[in-house]
């Protein structure tokens, strides 16, 4: 059990690119790009969890009580925000495509070029 | 290539990948094992050093604020590509009114808006005292901004959520977290030093420039947020509207 998490990681990051990889729509391919970078929460989350450990907010809470790595929560704060601010830049490209071409499709938006 | 082509490449790679990520992760210490030191480092000496009780703050706006500024530099970019695909290919024209017409959804946006704006207020406020920061205040403004357009329709969310003024609250947020660092330089301290250290831990009056920071970074976040929702609006969802209005016509 306490591999779970870990595998909960890499089978999210994987499955998230396969949806990147074979997506037929811009706006679903941002979603599942989404679902890789949530992955990155998980880990970071995971590798500071301690069993029994307190959040690490002393307000109310002894100084010195067991609690979790306040680092990597900082690092998946940054995280989130940044993913969020990216795929709202992912999905404006993905509206300018479709303005201009028509469609959201990625292979079809390919074929404009080649 | 083809759909069935592409699968047959990608599956044997991503298969190798969940491999050797599995084999990887297997490497580092049990989960809820957790080896330090920073981390038990920062909790035992970020609540007597900076009067901070949320350590998370402490981190985020101190410990490692540099980081966070460049992090607020991403997003302050990502907003400003936003703006610059969609706001100049748009023909400036009247907001369309788009009255929002089930009397519930009026209420209940009412009701909540009064509560979203203490919420993001008090998380500012208290973000280096209790869970909460300014990222979160702002998501949270943000959120009351967007109940305007659908409690009470297109023309007073667009009406209160004017370019400049939102341009002007993006830039502030993020040249005042500039400015509180080079505060510091011109003191004589490093970049983004705690200048104003000290107070009574688990009062407002504590933890220095965090508080300033904290705000800095609310109004950031709460100005880019509300000028993405302002301009994909704008661009995409007020042409349906106008559509509709002409055909109601």
């Amino acid at each position: 059990v306490s591999f779970l998490p870990y595998i909960a990681v890499a089978w999210i990051c994987v499955i998230g690119i396969y949806g990147v990889a074979t997506s037929k729509d811009l706006i679903h391919l941002s979603l599942c790009l989404t679902v890789t970078q949530s992955s990155t929460y998980i880990l970071l989350l995971a590798v500071g969890y301690k069993n029994g450990g307190a959040p690490p907010i002393f307000k109310g809470l002894k100084l010195g009580t067991k609690a979790v790595d306040p680092v990597v929560q900082a690092l998946t704060l940054t995280d989130i925000v940044v993913s969020v601010t990216v795929l709202a830049l992912i999905l404006a490209l993905a509206l300018d495509a479709h303005r201009l071409k028509g469609t959201v499709d990625p292979d079809e938006l390919a074929e404009f070029h080649g | 290539v083809s759909a069935a082509q592409r699968r047959f490449l990608l599956v044997p790679a991503l298969a190798v990948m969940l491999g050797g990520l599995l084999w990887g992760l297997n490497g580092l210490p049990d989960f809820g094992h957790y080896r330090g030191p920073y981390g038990d480092i920062l909790n035992r000496v970020a609540v007597p050093e900076r009067h901070a009780d949320n350590v998370v703050a402490a981190t985020v706006f101190d410990y490692r604020a540099v980081d966070t500024l460049g992090e607020e530099f991403i997003l302050f970019c990502a907003a400003l590509g936003v703006v610059l695909l969609l706001r100049y290919q748009r023909e400036e024209e009247a907001p369309p009114a788009a009255p929002v017409r089930s009397g519930a959804v009026r209420l209940f946006g009412l009701l909540m808006l009064g509560p979203a704006l203490v919420i993001a207020a008090w998380l500012a406020a208290f973000g280096y005292i209790t869970p909460g920061g300014g990222f979160q205040a702002g998501v949270v403004f943000a959120a009351a901004a967007l109940l305007v357009y659908l409690a009470a329709g297109y023309r007073p969310f667009a009406k209160a959520s004017r370019e400049r003024a939102l341009d002007l609250g993006e830039a502030a947020g993020a040249g005042g977290y500039i400015a509180i660092g080079l505060a510091a330089l011109i003191s004589g301290a490093p970049f983004l030093h705690n200048l104003l250290g000290g107070g009574k831990t688990g009062t407002l009056y504590s933890a220095g420039s965090i508080g300033l920071l904290n705000w800095a970074s609310a109004l950031e976040v709460a100005a880019a947020n509300v000028l993405l929702f302002a301009e994909f609006l704008a661009s995409y969802i007020a042409p349906l509207h106008r559509r509709q209005e002409k055909q109601a016509l």
